[in-house]
């Protein structure tokens, strides 16, 4: 197991030098660079003003001396210096935004998987009863409205019409002048809607998922012997049935860890969450390559971490899996 | 003169003007009532964009030009009616061949760390403007320096090769404090940017990136401690959610959009609460034609199109009405702008005549123009995500239609369209906008010297005459001589219509009503700042009191 491990680890290096070479000649092929971003169309800027603006960011080397100096750095896990003008490493500009998207993140799964897995499990139980048919539609049509309607008109309802809730933002703006209790009630109240609305679009996915995974369960043999051996019905559900469908589940988290890093632009946007889908688009649209290298690294090791974690907890959980 | 993407933009930029001197006393006793002035109090203001750095020497972003003016402080300013004052500077005094300019600085004025501020930190700040090692992108202008002196710490002179009137108003470039930054070579890389320390009327407090950037009232301010205790920018990236958290009481000040203005606002509710403003923006919106393209070289096509696009028909259906139709590159109500130009009305009529004098006619009867076995179908190339630029061109389109032109719409991506499209030439005609910058010096839009790869007058235009008259205008001071030469380039760009200038879009602010003291002037509203006020008993953040 521990070979294997090991084995799988050594193997993400050259996949993380392949994935890093395709993402930097694709960002460096898009038109406009970080300085033209910044100076196009104005007048106050000369043509030697941009000359040596792309020489202070190193843009006038080679392309492909660029990649080796990247490299280079990454070697010693040096993200490098973002090229926003806030002069800060593309580690601290992203360490810094990290807590809040994880903590989003988190809570949403959490609250996706409290909701989603017990209505898989009656779904299935009941199916094409009269919950099951209408569990389908909400979920669905969480699946379908567009994030940015369904928050806008929440955020309406809550915000502007009966001011139970803030609007957008992290904390208040008096956050600092709170007390213990209400400085947890406003942190709360500020997330109860961005952590509804992330968790409501992802019900569909998890709780069907559940569903067809119990369906599959229940159908078995020893269900039956469960039965048949007298045990009450929970029991049969819960103990023997729901712990087996479970175990897909295990890939599924697994290929949730890149998911837990990564924010959408749209969503963090409409509430005004400083997170990474933020950043990350922000640095797309200035063109600040170390920072969209440094992002795109990190969610390919995430990704490849991930699958591995997933692989792994599969081996020990379901002793059919033999990773030898 | 940046382009202006979005009338947000534009909207920060007329924000950032800067605060008006006014000799009033701060704290000095006010008419006595429920409305005098009295000091307290915090402004919210909502940004799409967060702050990148707070020295404008090194970043480009409105946003951060914005936050960067509460601090710091120039040399000079532009005042409410748009004329260059003197800020740090008492006077200043130009010599009489042009060459040198001397400058006065104020007495007594302090850093935020209480340092006294001297022409040091003036000859400093100019050191690093053409340092090498400063990756800013307006070392132009200070490169034209000769020769820069502190005599003594109260005087300031600067030398140039010939007068250049534009370096007047240069010098409203954020000075620098000497003392906490000549250890840093970079400039960018010092504590400085992130947290600044100027002779501005507000002192930083916090910048938590993404989020918000929080100022407090410098009790010292050279002009008297500013009302209002705080200045807090939220950021908020999404202009509908900026919308709701202005109702929703979470910001106070934000631009509305047309839309909002007149359709969105009109409730009792939000009458009771905020005040609307409206005056022009700094900007235009023109439709730039490739002058040397066979279609548009010849002057009657150009001014046929002119008067074939409804301008009155644009200003309604694209900004409600707010706005004015434009008639050249400078500002209605600035002294620089010459109202006795060409105009081109709605005349279809007189814009078939004219388009037949160039030759084209509708021979084979399909609606579209011809000549010489040519079809009269152009594209028009705009960049994808401004929604006015895309109805303005839907309009067109449908006018143009009327006499006989054919043209197609395409949108691109922004950085695509520049680089790719505009940079090599590569359309025919283009719709886009300009802000105004406060002085007058358009040469890199309209000389011949400035149509090289990546330089602004891509549209090719060409005029012996506009050449002299542009040399002419910034190489004097004198506002008069400056003024005949611009009011004569207006004439010609009028009647050679290398751009139809289609309008100016209204700047529409909306504040809290509980803000007094707010004045609107030609610079917009934001120059006397250090004025606004809430009354005592209105106050709300009441936390913030110094």
């Amino acid at each position: 197991m521990l070979r294997y491990i090991a084995r799988r680890l050594v193997l993400t290096v050259p996949l993380l030098i392949g994935i890093s070479l395709i993402s930097f000649l694709v960002i460096h092929a898009a038109p406009g660079g970080p300085v033209e971003m910044a100076t196009d169309l104005n007048p106050k800027v000369t043509a030697e003003a941009r000359e040596r603006l792309r020489a202070y960011y190193g843009l006038d080397q080679p392309i492909h001396v660029q990649y080796v100096r990247w490299l280079g750095r990454m070697a010693t896990l040096d993200f490098g210096q973002s090229f926003s003008r806030d002069g800060k490493q593309v580690s601290e500009k992203i360490g810094e935004r990290i807590p809040v998207t994880l903590a989003i993140n988190v809570l949403s799964m959490l609250l996706i998987f409290l909701v989603a897995i017990p209505i898989g499990v009656y779904s299935a139980v009941r199916k094409d009863s009269w919950f099951d048919r209408i569990s389908t539609v909400v979920v669905f049509t969480g699946f379908a409205v567009p994030t940015f309607w369904l928050a806008l008109l929440l955020m309406i309802l809550f915000g502007v019409k009966l001011r139970w809730l803030p609007i957008s933002g992290l904390v208040s703006l008096e956050y600092d002048s709170l007390g213990l209790a209400g400085k947890i009630w406003d942190r709360t109240s500020h997330l109860l809607l961005p952590v509804f609305v992330s968790a409501f679009g992802g019900l569909a996915g998890f709780s069907r998922y559940m569903r067809s995974n119990m369906l599959e369960v229940i159908r078995q043999d020893y269900i039956a012997t469960a039965r048949a051996k007298g045990l009450p019905e929970r029991k049969v559900v819960f103990r023997h049935a729901m712990r087996n469908a479970l175990l897909p589940f295990i890939t599924i988290l697994g290929l949730s860890v890149p998911g837990l890093l990564g924010g959408s632009v749209i969503f963090e946007s409409i509430f005004a969450i400083p997170g990474l889908g933020q950043l990350f688009y922000q640095s797309v649209m200035s063109r600040d390559y170390p920072l969209i290298m440094g992002a795109l690294v990190i969610g390919a090791f995430l990704t490849l971490i991930g699958n591995l974690l997933a692989d792994v907890g599969y081996a020990l959980a379901d002793p059919r899996i033999r990773t030898e | 003169m940046k382009i202006a993407r979005v009338l947000v933009a534009a909207l920060a930029f007329v924000l950032a003007a800067g605060c008006a001197k006014e000799k009033q006393e701060a704290g000095s006793a006010g008419p006595v009532g429920s409305d005098a002035p009295a000091h307290g109090d915090a402004i919210v203001e909502g940004s799409i964009g967060d702050v990148s750095g707070f020295l404008t020497a090194v970043t480009s972003d409105s946003a951060s030009h914005t936050a960067a003016g509460y601090v710091f402080s120039g040399l000079v300013r532009y005042d409410k009616n748009l004329k260059l004052e003197g800020e740090l500077a008492e006077s200043w005094e130009v010599s009489p061949d042009g060459k040198r300019i001397t400058f006065r600085l104020r007495k007594g004025v302090t850093w935020h760390d209480g340092k006294p501020f001297t022409s040091e930190d003036v000859l400093f700040t100019y050191r690093r403007m053409i340092d090498p090692n400063t990756p800013t992108a307006y070392a132009e202008d200070f490169k034209q320096v000769k020769r820069a002196e502190t005599p003594d710490p109260r005087t300031f002179v600067v030398e140039y090769g010939k007068p250049f009137a534009p370096a007047l108003a240069s010098w409203g470039m954020h000075v620098l404090p000497k003392h906490l930054l000549a250890e840093y070579p970079d400039i960018s890389r010092s504590p400085l940017n992130k947290k600044p320390v100027g002779t501005g009327p507000f002192r930083f407090v916090e910048w938590k990136t993404g989020e918000k950037t929080v100022f407090e009232a410098n009790p010292d301010y050279f002009e008297g401690r500013p009302y209002l205790s705080r200045v807090i920018t939220r950021v908020i990236p999404d202009p509908a959610t900026m919308f709701l958290e202005l109702k929703s009481g979470g910001i106070d000040m934000m631009g509305v959009t047309p839309l909002q203005y007149t359709r969105q606002t009109e409730t009792e509710e939000f009458r009771k609460l905020f005040h609307k403003y409206r005056y022009l923006s700094f900007g235009y919106t023109y439709l730039g034609f490739r002058l040397s393209h066979p279609l548009f070289s010849d002057q009657r096509v150009r001014q046929a199109i002119a008067h074939a696009i409804h301008k009155k028909e644009i200003i309604d259906g694209v900004l409600f009405g707010l706005g004015q139709e434009a008639t050249g590159p400078y500002k209605p109500g600035t002294w620089v702008h010459n109202p006795d130009v060409k105009r081109y009305p709605y005349d279809p009529q007189r814009a078939k005549a004219l388009l037949g004098e160039a030759g084209w006619k509708d021979a084979d009867g399909d609606g579209v123009l011809e000549k010489e076995g040519r079809k009269f179908s152009f594209t028009v190339l705009t960049n994808a995500g401004n929604e006015s630029r895309a109805k303005t061109a839907a309009i067109i389109q449908q006018n143009l239609d009327g006499v006989g032109v054919k043209m197609e719409i395409r949108t691109l991506e922004w950085a695509a369209f520049i680089n790719e499209f505009v940079d090599k030439r590569k359309f025919d005609a283009v719709i886009l906008g300009w802000s105004i910058p406060q002085d007058p010096d358009q040469y890199d839009i309209w000389s011949s010297k400035k149509t090289g790869p990546k330089e602004l007058n891509f549209v090719g235009f060409q005029n012996a005459e506009v050449d002299r008259l542009l040399e002419e205008g910034r190489r004097t001071f004198d506002l008069e001589k400056r003024k005949k030469a611009y009011s004569r380039i207006q004439e010609i760009l009028a009647e050679e219509q290398p751009y139809v200038f289609l309008y100016y879009p209204d700047a529409l602010p909306v504040v809290h009503k509980r803000i007094h003291g707010i004045e609107p002037a030609p610079a917009g509203i934001s120059y006397n700042f250090i004025k606004w006020y809430v009354p005592k008993d209105q106050q709300r953040y009441t936390t913030f009191q110094q």
